[in-house]
């Protein structure tokens, strides 16, 4: 069969795919794979150990990603890839703890510990995949859906506002905040790069088409219409005060780098603190393992 | 293999159930515990937070108790030990990852000081009324093991024992305090390191190629390996094959959850504690746990006066449910007492195991407070004058 | 002369269009033809334009085709 067409090349995502587990699961023009691929790239760019890197997916479209990277990856409970992340990194902070999940899994039910995260401050990336609709369930409102659109739960429309997610997180603490959308490959591949190098909680949001729920609903077309809105609206503006990053159901896109800056880490503030408070008391491991037989 | 001596307080203390219960961890093992405040547990993680930094560990204070209780399974497939501690309201929130730690075979231990109920209930009094939830709380077929200590020293000793089944079994372990027993102060002895066994976890030697994620041996109980091992492992709690991979199949799933019940349902009798007292020849047998066996010795003494034979069955452990040691007694006795703070939980399985071989007779109470011992006496009387089924 | 060639894994395709659509150089169409799950995978329809860039294995959402750089010391040699 095809395969034979491969000859002796190899695809640069190949080796980070269980390829046993491939076809995945999404939809024809589901923005996820695109996402996946500039991820494999930015592994490789950035020369991460890969054996240190764990990936965390909570549930939904995006949520299966953890079960198609040839990573440690876990792929947890809805809403809460983000505290398993944080146990997985405080237990042991030599790991690299990727969270890549959707913007309902994200941002509704997993909203307090996204913004919670950000507070503290947590090394984690965190790669939101926003096709602006839950799609695992069936096209119902997302906190993310832009008004007007119409939805499985909302027949007449959405009528409430929906997150502008770089604003929430910058104001939770985020240290690293971008949007990009699947048009933009390269430049998701060097956002993922620069907080791959950044220490702290990095927020990546990543528009990305949902033709068979979000559009066909709405009558917008197939992915490729999506991906063609993507080229003509979106807008590159790094710095953008994340105050006007909002979306909306035709308008531009605003992208690019909106938040880079320094603030201590969650880990780097335990440690200074047990340090001025138990001198001399305070046992630092740097991993907690546990005796095995 | 025995404990590291840095987490062990060796020595005679006199301290408080939910602090002893801290020092069990501590001395099993565990540097990590993720929680959220509530009373009447909160005083385990405060002494967690305080003493963690000084052996090598941490503390997290989440923000709900959904996230305490994934954040420390996290914080497993790392390589800790990790407990979250909770009461009540905060125990029905964690229920979701209980189910997940059953479904991925996470060894861990949620503390559970029971008050009173149902919702906020009663936020400083005790309650046994959490022990089905404990069992049956989260959705699907699965096992868990629960214990449940009556004492300050048995808060130190038994939580040791629930580390270990948890990395024995790999599965999740409820230690059922209540609201008396977490806020009783009494003597509690902690021995030298060298004098406590701590079981291992399960952690896989085999080669990448050789290693399946929940491929089993005879036991049941796969081996585990750790983020960052290099084995690229896949966890979910979608129904898994034996490579960890989802595969919502009648026959993976068929396979998968007759084997996390069994791996516990046949350890039955490995896992079961009771502490028995007089039960040969005993007319009577009362049948309790927790604080509410402390109050039923009382009650127990005082009907042996009357001349009653009244024999005494504690269960350390509550779930796996020791069927068959209930049903054979029931074949030798009239009557069981089941007193428990709760309208009725633990005397329905004692029910269906003595299989109307023997009478059942509940003393049950609302919580709030613990038994009059007179109460249970009145039902010891009245259960010993019963016929014969 | 191409200074890349297209690999295509016709079978993973789900006709999304999306390497067709951002081929800088225009180098593929989909096909009339059909894979076994019934969609038009993409062929190569003018192989010397190919330069190798990948932005088709970056876009494709199913990992399903990919650009290299072909070797200029076997350039030509199509292998």
């Amino acid at each position: 069969m095809s395969d034979s067409l491969i000859n002796d090349l190899v695809n640069p995502v190949e080796p980070f795919l269980r390829s046993d587990r491939i076809p995945h699961i999404w939809c024809p023009g589901c923005g996820i794979g695109t996402t996946v691929n500039s991820f494999a790239r930015a592994l490789i760019d950035s020369k991460i150990d890969l054996r240190s890197l764990a990936l965390v997916s909570g549930i939904g479209c995006t949520g299966r990603v953890a079960g198609y990277v040839k990573l440690d990856s876990f792929h947890t409970t809805h809403g809460r890839a983000i505290p398993f992340a944080t146990g997985l990194k405080l237990a042991n902070p030599k790991l690299n703890v990727v969270v890549y999940s959707g913007d309902g899994d994200l941002s509704a039910i997993g909203g307090n510990h996204l913004i919670h995260a950000a507070r503290r401050n947590i090394d984690l990336k965190v790669i939101c995949v926003n096709n602006l609709i839950y799609a695992m369930t069936g096209g119902q409102t997302a906190p993310t859906t832009p008004d007007h659109s119409t939805t499985s739960t909302n027949p007449y429309g959405v009528f409430e506002p929906s997150f502008n997610l770089p604003h929430l997180v910058e104001a939770a603490g985020a240290v690293y905040v971008a949007r990009w959308t699947t048009f933009h490959v390269r430049q998701i591949t060097k956002a993922m790069s620069e907080a791959f190098q950044k220490k702290g909680f990095s927020f990546i949001e990543i528009i990305s088409p949902c033709p068979t729920l979000y559009q066909r609903r709405n009558k917008m077309g197939d992915a490729l219409d999506a991906m063609k809105y993507y080229k003509e609206k979106s807008k590159v503006r790094h710095g953008a005060p994340t105050s006007e990053v909002g979306m909306t159901m035709t308008g531009e896109i605003i992208v690019g780098k909106f938040v880079d800056r320094e603030r201590p880490d969650y880990q780097t503030m335990m440690r200074a603190q047990y340090t001025e408070s138990l001198g001399e008391r305070y046992v630092e491991e740097p991993e907690m393992v546990c005796d095995c037989s | 293999m025995k404990a590291d001596p840095k987490g062990v307080l060796t020595g005679i203390h006199f301290m408080d159930g939910d602090h002893a219960c801290c020092e069990g961890a501590l001395a099993a093992g565990s540097r990590f515990a993720s929680g959220y405040p509530i009373t009447p547990s909160t005083e385990v993680v405060e002494r967690f937070a305080a003493r963690v930094p000084t052996v090598g560990g941490a503390f997290i204070q989440m923000e709900d108790e959904l996230a305490a209780s994934i954040t420390l399974q996290g914080a497993v497939w790392a390589g800790a030990k990790a407990f979250t501690v909770t009461s009540g309201p905060g125990f029905s929130l964690m229920m979701e990852h209980i189910g997940y730690a059953a479904m991925t075979e996470t060894p861990c231990v949620f503390v559970d000081v029971q008050r009173g109920g149902p919702s906020t209930g009663l936020p400083t009094l005790p309650a046994q009324a959490d022990m089905m939830q404990a069992r049956w709380g989260s959705h699907g077929d699965y096992e868990i093991i629960a214990l449940c200590p009556n004492s300050p020293q048995e808060c130190f000793d038994l939580t040791i024992t629930a580390f270990n089944l948890a990395e024995e079994y790999r599965v999740p372990v409820m230690f059922m305090m209540d609201e008396c027993v977490g806020h009783m102060t009494e003597k509690v002895v902690i021995p030298p390191a060298e004098q406590i066994e701590v079981v291992p976890r399960r952690h896989t030697k085999k080669s990448v190629e050789d290693y399946l994620p929940y491929g089993t041996n005879g036991d049941l109980v796969p081996e585990m390996a750790h983020a960052g091992d290099g084995y690229n492992f896949h966890v979910t709690g979608l129904t898994h094959d034996e490579r960890g991979y989802p595969d919502m199949t009648l026959p993976t799933q068929d396979k998968l959850v007759r084997r996390l019940q069994n791996k516990i349902l046949n350890a039955v009798d490995r896992i079961t504690m009771t502490e028995e007292e007089q039960i040969d020849g005993a007319d009577v047998v009362v049948i309790s746990y927790g604080i509410t066996s402390r109050v039923a010795q009382r009650a127990i003494e005082a009907a042996r006066k009357k001349g009653l034979r009244v024999g005494k069955l504690r269960l350390i452990t509550a779930w796996p449910f020791p069927e068959k040691k209930i049903r054979e007694l029931a074949a030798k006795v009239k009557a069981f007492v089941v007193p428990e703070l709760n309208l009725g939980q633990m005397v329905r399985e004692v029910e269906r195991a003595a299989a109307g071989q023997a009478k059942t007779f509940a003393v049950s109470h609302a919580g709030g407070g613990v038994h009059n011992p007179e109460d249970i006496l009145k039902v010891i009387v009245e259960a010993s004058r019963c016929r014969t089924v | 002369m191409a200074k890349g060639r297209v690999s295509i894994v016709v079978e993973r395709c789900k006709a999304c269009g999306f390497c067709v659509e951002f081929c800088p150089t225009r180098v593929l169409a989909l096909s009339s033809a059909f894979n076994s799950k019934g969609y038009h995978p993409p062929h190569v329809v003018h192989p010397e334009k190919c330069s190798g860039c990948d932005l088709c294995g970056m876009y494709c959402p199913d990992f399903a085709i990919f650009a290299t750089k072909t070797d200029p010391v076997k350039a030509g040699g199509d292998k």
